[in-house]
């Protein structure tokens, strides 16, 4: 049993991996391991200006073919990553990169969520504090809301009448407690 | 006043939110991407033509006058849709240049007879190496292209009447403008000497 889990969990575990596979089947020779490498890493980072959400590496569509092609031209030219990238952002401009770089209008992409995170983070600051002081006040103002001597025997007679029509009436529920 | 005021910034940030998701929704160019290669000069290429596959045209043949560069393929069928305006545009004696993208030859010399032929010739892009060059990531783009050679304006999809009028003609007709100053500059400067 425990080893059905164990193999089944594992297999999973392969299953979660399966995400950077490639769909596509096109067959790219490497001069060596460093550079196939590279071509994963530039294929998954850039992305495909026709069918917006997927990769290069990823989408089937022609463009894709050809900047897959232009990308493994390049690698095994002995290209660096930050070149090819250029020459991507020449051509297709900064929509290729799923990363944006560090600069300009894109400073707004990295740093927009900061911000926002931090105005929520004053939000709920000030909100708990609010909190905090409006039930200190009720504790404070406990004593003087107290229930007279008068009103309290006045509870009392009620809430010992409502147990006794309890007890009596309501005959339905009764029986079906017995 | 204050106070109540400060009850509304919830309904104000959601009303303006409504109004960005609302303009996102249904702008018309949801997939547009801003070309990369505005006022920047046309790639240089060598390949032959469509037509006369002797024939190698450069990025020199492009230059002198202000003119659409119409990046078509038979398989695409937005192309066919386009084509009889920019037969009308041709004959109104807009120059216009093809590229034909990643095409099959005997295909585009047959589509090029019966739906006639606008462009003063057509590039063939075979691999689509001027394509990449150019940033075209999709079939039709027509890129306007001064007489310098930049790139000045850059549609993607299909060029209608509605689209050459409101888009393209205005700034066709600046650059055209432009082109003739510029001539008529160089010619009185080289007038001036003599």
């Amino acid at each position: 049993m425990r080893k059905v889990l164990i193999q089944s969990l594992l297999a999973f575990t392969a299953l979660l991996f399966m995400g950077s596979a490639y769909a596509t089947i096109d067959s790219y020779e490497f001069d060596n391991a460093a550079q196939e490498q590279q071509f994963f890493e530039l294929t998954n980072e850039l992305r495909c200006p026709k069918c917006q959400n997927q990769t290069i590496g990823d989408s089937n569509a022609p463009i894709a073919q050809d900047l897959r092609r232009e990308v493994h031209r390049m690698v095994v030219d002995g290209t660096d990553n930050d070149t090819v990238i250029d020459f991507m952002l020449a051509r297709y401009g900064d929509f290729v990169l799923y990363k944006p770089r560090w600069t300009g209008v894109n400073l707004v992409l990295w740093l927009g969520p900061v911000f926002l995170l931090l105005i929520g983070l004053i939000v709920v600051l000030m909100v708990a504090r609010k909190h905090k002081t409006s039930v200190v006040n009720t504790q404070d103002a406990m004593p003087e809301e107290a229930l007279t001597e008068e009103q309290e025997k006045a509870l009392e007679r009620r809430l010992q009448q409502f147990q006794s029509d309890e007890e009596s009436g309501n005959p339905s529920s009764g029986e079906k407690e017995a | 006043m204050n106070r109540r005021l400060k009850l509304f910034l919830p309904l104000a940030i959601f009303l303006s939110l409504c109004l960005m998701f609302y303009i996102a929704l249904f702008r018309d160019n949801k997939g547009e991407l801003p070309s990369a290669l505005l006022d920047s000069p046309l790639p240089s290429f060598s390949l032959t033509t469509v037509k006369n596959p002797a024939r190698t045209v450069t990025r020199d043949d492009l230059l002198g006058e202000v003119a659409l560069l119409n990046v078509w393929a038979t398989w695409c069928p937005a192309c066919r849709v386009e084509h009889p305006y920019l037969v009308d545009l041709a004959n109104k004696g807009v120059p216009i240049y093809g590229v034909n993208y990643k095409d099959d030859q005997p295909e585009a010399r047959k589509w090029l007879k019966v739906l006639h032929d606008p462009y003063r010739f057509s590039i063939n892009d075979q691999d689509g190496s001027l394509g990449i060059n150019l940033g075209v990531y999709g079939a039709p783009e027509t890129y306007l292209i001064d007489h310098q050679g930049m790139i000045r304006y850059k549609h993607v999809g299909i060029v209608d009447a509605n689209v050459w009028k409101n888009d393209i003609e205005p700034k066709y007709r600046a650059l055209v403008e432009q082109a003739q100053q510029s001539n008529s500059g160089e010619n009185s400067s080289e007038a001036d000497p003599s």
